[in-house]
């Protein structure tokens, strides 16, 4: 466990040198698919889904 | 019978007898107790499964009926009445421990009901006994009913209700026996944690494998927020909860990390149950009860991604601002800070979805309680995630700490967001289960509404001037440079104030007794819903 915590692994260094900029890209690929226009079809649809009866 | 009846029976059959010798045999009283429920439980089980299956029809039920999806109702039924009962009975030491603070004698020596045990016994009985049996319950509705599909597995929904509340049955007895491994919010000894773990796997995969047989395309978005809150309280519990237990025949354990390292496991396990127990699962709730409620749809689904995605990837940082000024390195206090302040964006954002959702439907607050109330918890949410925020800001926090302030704060989201909007969601769930028109009586929601209101407002702003007064008292210094009160004299200058937050928690409890007997009379005299066989229609 201990040399997880540490900054001398490969995984460790691979998450301290990398995590900002992969986790800003996952969140700016959510934010393009939130606002993509050709899905607001299916979020439409979606927003009316508790509505819906069956 | 199938393979996970005569497991499942077989397995209980083989640990009852186990129990009792581990009851014969343990190091602790309070250990033994436990041994010999976790005995008759076995037992019980066993019987059930038995019964179940000489009384039920050769085959399963059927996925389907008439094309449409055949929902399992039961387990969820039993979810959100006992939901009801442990709400009550965490109302219930609630407003005895404020009694107690009050009037200390009300401890009355005892060390069973002495503060210090039922405290934990109300926050476990209010947090994970009520909020967690309405978040299975409505978990297993709203994606059964947004998946257009049964409920998966046959045994496995009841053995995750029925398992979850008698891990809730351990802790709750466990308190007050004096069992407790001293982490706020994650008080249970190793074999109660052992048990939670493998419910909540069953839970996940429950609700994994419905969402994954899913009939509709799209996941909808409160099936993100289901799913969150479960994969994260399973991660949350298991990150905070290694320890090693002294015997395996006693109750006893000591955590695996010391120090600063285990304040830290347990702050961001405590913010954590925060953000994804109290936040994301009731904003799944909210996400599904309000737009069927107001008969709205949701205001922005964009919105709604992008807020929960914000939520995720900022909220798990948060934690270190519950140690600010403690031996936990100054970066990692800013760093909690700084992610605190960032999650106002995420948290407003869906409040104003939430709130929005009602455009065009805002009459429906003039006639609807239920909807009130709801919309009522969304306007809360909005108030302490402002709140909370501002609190973790150094500054703020060197005045707020260790105050009432920090009480009167979780009550304006724990009575206001996480109370109103479990309510409303069982005032729409009672009728919708039981398959009733409506229910018995919207005056009396109304009556709920207001008394549960007025006693919110006097529990918080009690609670703001009794912390806010105590935290300036703490740090007045005379001409001289000495302090210029005392302790004690603290204690006595809020003594009014506890009186007042006593009283809040009164009218919240009556309020919650008119709901009790409202939703008992739905259930008992409410007419039946005929048009179709599974009730669907809100009352109007």
């Amino acid at each position: 466990m201990k040399a997880l915590l540490t900054a001398s692994n490969p995984v460790s260094e691979f998450v301290t040198s990398l995590w900002t900029p992969l986790f800003v890209g996952i969140f700016i690929a959510i934010v393009l698919y939130a606002l993509w226009p050709r899905n607001k079809a299916t979020f439409d649809a979606a927003s009316k889904m508790p509505l819906r009866e069956d | 019978m199938t393979q996970g009846e005569a497991g499942l029976g077989a397995l209980s059959a083989v640990s009852a007898f186990v129990f009792v010798f581990v009851a014969a045999k343990a190091a602790d009283g309070a250990f033994a107790f436990h041994a010999a429920l976790f005995a008759v439980f076995s037992l019980w089980a066993c019987f059930a499964i038995f019964n179940r299956y000489f009384s039920r029809a050769a085959a399963l039920p059927p996925q389907e009926i008439n094309g449409r999806p055949n929902y399992n109702f039961g387990p969820i039924k039993f979810s959100a009445a006992i939901a009801m009962f442990w709400g009550i009975a965490g109302f219930l030491v609630g407003l005895i421990i404020a009694l107690q603070l009050a009037f200390p004698v009300l401890n009355f020596d005892l060390p069973w009901i002495s503060f210090g045990r039922l405290r934990p016994l109300h926050t476990s009985a209010v947090i994970f006994a009520f909020g967690g049996n309405v978040l299975i319950a409505s978990s297993f509705y709203v994606v059964q009913k947004s998946c257009r599909v049964r409920l998966a597995g046959d045994l496995a929904p009841w053995f995750v209700v029925l398992g979850y509340n008698f891990f809730i049955l351990i802790a709750g007895t466990g308190y007050l026996l004096g069992v407790t491994q001293g982490k706020e919010y994650a008080e249970p000894e190793w074999y109660a944690d052992l048990w939670l773990t493998v419910v909540w796997v069953v839970y996940l995969l429950v609700f994994l494998i419905t969402v994954i047989k899913r009939k509709e395309p799209h996941i909808f978005v409160a099936n993100w927020f289901f799913l969150a809150f479960i994969v994260t309280i399973a991660v949350l519990h298991l990150g905070n909860n290694p320890g090693l237990p002294v015997s395996l025949l006693g109750s006893k354990s000591y955590i695996a990390w010391g120090g600063v390292q285990d304040a830290m496991f347990q702050w961001w396990y405590g913010h954590n149950a925060v953000g994804f127990f109290l936040t994301a699962g009731f904003l799944a709730i909210m996400y599904y009860f309000v737009p069927k409620r107001a008969d709205r749809p949701i205001y922005s689904y964009r919105l709604s991604i992008i807020h929960f995605w914000a939520l995720i990837f900022l909220y798990i940082w948060a934690g270190p601002h519950h140690l600010h000024y403690t031996a936990l390195p100054d970066w990692a206090q800013t760093l909690g800070m700084t992610f605190s302040i960032m999650l106002w964006m995420p948290s407003w954002g869906g409040m104003i979805n939430g709130l929005l959702t009602l455009s065009g439907a805002w009459d429906k607050l003039r006639t609807d309680p239920v909807l009130r109330m709801l919309v009522v918890s969304v306007a809360f949410y909005g108030m302490s995630t402002f709140e909370g925020p501002m609190m973790s800001i150094k500054v703020v926090n060197s005045l707020s700490h260790y105050t009432d302030w920090t009480i009167g704060h979780v009550h304006s989201g724990a009575l206001g967001w996480v109370g109103f909007v479990s309510f409303g969601a069982l005032y729409c769930l009672v009728p919708w289960l039981w398959n009733k028109k409506q229910l018995y009586s919207l005056k009396l929601v109304n009556w709920h509404f207001w008394i549960s209101t007025l006693g919110i407002v006097l529990y918080i702003s009690a609670m703001w001037v009794s912390g806010i007064m105590q935290g300036l008292m703490w740090r007045a210094y005379t001409a001289l440079g000495f302090l210029e009160y005392s302790f004690i004299e603290t204690v006595e200058a809020m003594h009014p104030f506890y009186v007042t937050r006593a009283l809040g928690g009164a009218l919240f409890l009556i309020g919650s007794l008119i709901m009790a007997y409202n939703l008992w009379m739905t259930v008992r005299v409410g007419e039946e819903e005929v048009a179709s066989p599974v009730a669907l229609q809100p009352a109007e």
